[in-house]
């Protein structure tokens, strides 16, 4: 076989059969390019819901004192039980597969300052380890509260974002002054801006966090509100909520059976129905993906079906003057090579400028925070542009491969 | 040039068994000038496709140059295809996306001649069908008369000895076709071996001998010179 001769042939016939070969390209680029936004979109949606799932912590467990609902040990039933701060270092102690124990004090309502500024909002009492467990990310240039904080009962605050806006607007607020209930307070941090699909008390972009120590001696609260933790291992929640009745039964005095004594919110159970949800979402679109699919290949498949009638006779034309068999399906496996290979990489890279184009669109909004940024996957885009060159070189390869296998006589006869 | 002992070539359309030619024995000579006609359906075309390695015969030897045609390979009869024989067909055949100069190009491409002499060679083939100014053409552009004097010059490409022509001119007026008929009579003047099929006699009767068909058999082999 003579490659140059092959070449040859090839480019010439290229050049001579534009408008077939460019809709053979369109069809392949727009199947790769429908399936790669489709599913890129949906990548989007998943990563992002992913993160926003995350906003309020990840891994974490929260409990709340309840009452109790079975006599123990001489106590009658119906006893309010209540955590105190002294339960977060007890619960440290007494369980060492707990990786972080935090918790927090609440008051709704509460006046905040500054300069001509007054709002009502939640003030929290929290721990420094609220920084990771609950996602309270300081925005560059300023920070959360920590130990020392704690230990000298700083008067310090540290705001959500949205309510650093409404008190200061564009003005920088780290190092101001502000008021809660008339006592002054230094802003120490501005938490970064996240998405929080789920809370337990409001959305913490309109809370004001100070030191949980701080906030006993201005409030006077001697109850928690909550208690969180995250445990060292994730697939051991059962066992470890157990053990946590276990422990606060000795301390509190309750029937470790007595499930109304602790309220326990395991956000990780929840994220696993989550994660299905997610999964859900994807197989609808990988199952709208594969039906697009389906119709770009059957697209690609119809303008190959049709030019073979063309294609018979001058397979036949080109077999009387002496072109081998060889040559001809040479000819035609190169062409089907090229058009999947410009037409396929041609689509994603298109995908590819859409989806980058679509992610430098200027517009902070609250939809976009939902949806995602599309992302482009170059597994799937390999797949499907595969599957479209099969489909295409099957139902062009074929019927040459069947036309340069009879005689000459009966391609050139060909209706 | 042509022997042919006992050729038979049977179709087989779904259950029905047809055969077009039942035994034809056949000698044609170096330089023969000869013309087949018959009834339709009497089997000219079969022949013609069968001497011209476009079909292979059901039984019977075909010889070619004393070369046994019916033990060829697919890609030794595309050779012959190419190099000894030239093909002119009633419906031109010519690739209908190319130009007059690509077309008489093709079989030059298969026969791997180089860049220069394939562009010397389709120049000079175009010159002498008279067709220079119309090698940028598309068949689509062309008169009748001017599309089969590009097939002919395609059968040309590569010099070979034998020209078939299957009624070259029956999809033409009377001039181009005198026209054409002068073009094979000059082939033949230069050395060629010509085989023309035709249902015109005053065609048949400028050639050498007239092979008559009828029902797949040879009937008369006259020679008029």
């Amino acid at each position: 076989m003579n490659l140059a001769t092959i070449y040859n042939i090839f480019i010439r016939d290229f050049r001579k059969q534009k408008k077939r070969i460019t809709l053979t390209l369109v069809a392949l680029a727009w199947g790769t390019i429908s399936i790669m936004l489709l599913l890129g979109f949906g990548e989007g949606l998943h990563q992002q819901l992913s993160i926003n799932r995350k906003g309020m912590g990840e891994g974490i467990v929260i409990l709340w004192a309840g009452s109790t609902s079975l006599p123990y040990k001489g106590l009658p039933k119906g006893r309010e039980l209540a955590f105190t701060a002294d339960d977060i270092d007890y619960l440290k102690a007494s369980m060492p597969e707990l990786a972080e124990v935090g918790g927090e004090y609440s008051r709704w309502g509460v006046e905040v300052r500054h300069g001509n500024s007054v709002v009502s909002e939640h003030v929290t009492g929290i721990t420094p380890n609220y920084e990771t467990m609950r996602n309270h990310i300081p925005e560059m240039g300023s920070r959360m509260v920590n130990e020392l904080d704690m230990q000298q009962k700083r008067r310090v605050a540290f705001l959500g974002d949205e309510l650093k806006n409404r008190l200061f607007g564009d003005e920088d607020a780290i190092g101001k002054q502000i008021f809660i209930r008339g006592l002054p307070f230094t802003v120490i941090g501005v938490m970064q801006h996240k998405m929080q699909m789920s809370s337990y008390s409001g959305h913490d972009l309109n809370k004001v966090s100070i030191p949980l120590t701080t906030f006993e001696a201005v409030f006077g609260h001697r109850y928690l509100n909550n208690i969180i933790y995250v445990p060292t291992d994730l697939n051991n929640m059962a066992a470890i909520e157990r053990r946590i009745y276990e422990v606060f039964s000795a301390k509190m005095r309750f029937d470790p059976d007595d499930d109304r004594a602790i309220s326990v919110w395991d956000t990780v159970a929840g994220s696993r129905e989550f994660t299905n949800i997610l999964f859900g979402i994807k197989l609808f679109l990988g199952i709208i993906g594969g039906l697009t699919l389906l119709i770009a290949g059957v697209g690609v498949a119809n303008i190959m079906y049709v030019s073979i009638k063309e294609r018979t006779r001058e397979i036949g034309i080109k077999m009387a003057v002496g072109g081998r068999k060889s040559y001809i399906l040479a000819q035609f496996l190169i062409e089907a090579f090229i058009i999947t290979f410009v037409g396929g990489f041609g689509g994603m890279a298109v995908s590819y400028i859409l989806t980058e184009g679509f992610q430098r669109i200027p517009i902070e909004s609250d939809v976009l925070d939902f949806m995602g940024r599309p992302t482009i996957s170059l597994e799937i885009g390999l797949v499907v542009i595969g599957i479209l060159g099969i489909m295409g070189l099957v139902s062009g390869l074929f019927p040459a491969m069947k036309a340069a296998s009879v005689s000459p006589v009966e391609s050139l006869r060909y209706e | 040039m042509i022997e042919m002992k006992e050729l038979r070539k049977a179709y087989t359309t779904g259950k029905v068994e047809f055969e077009a030619l039942k035994g034809i024995d056949l000698s044609i000579k170096h330089s023969e000038m000869v013309a087949v006609v018959g009834p339709s359906g009497s089997g000219k075309s079969t022949l013609m496709n069968i001497i011209g390695c476009l079909d292979v015969p059901t039984s019977g030897e075909y010889r070619l140059e004393d070369d046994p045609v019916n033990e060829m390979t697919s890609n030794q009869l595309a050779d012959i295809r190419n190099k000894k024989i030239g093909f002119v067909f009633q419906a031109f055949n010519l690739l209908p996306y190319a130009t007059a100069y690509e077309n008489i190009e093709v079989p030059l491409l298969f026969a791997r001649v180089s860049g220069k002499k394939r562009r010397e060679r389709v120049n000079e083939l175009l010159a002498r069908v008279g067709l220079a100014d119309k090698a940028g053409n598309k068949p689509t552009e062309m008169s009748g008369g001017e599309m089969q004097r590009t097939a002919i010059a395609r059968s040309l490409a590569n010099d070979p000895d034998l020209i078939l022509a299957d009624e070259p001119t029956g999809n033409l007026d009377s001039k181009s076709g005198g026209e054409i008929v002068k073009i094979f009579h000059e082939l033949w003047s230069a050395g060629k071996t010509v085989i023309i099929i035709t249902h015109d006699m005053n065609i048949a009767e400028q050639a050498q001998r007239i092979i008559r068909l009828k029902d797949g058999l040879v009937e008369g082999n006259g020679n008029l010179a």
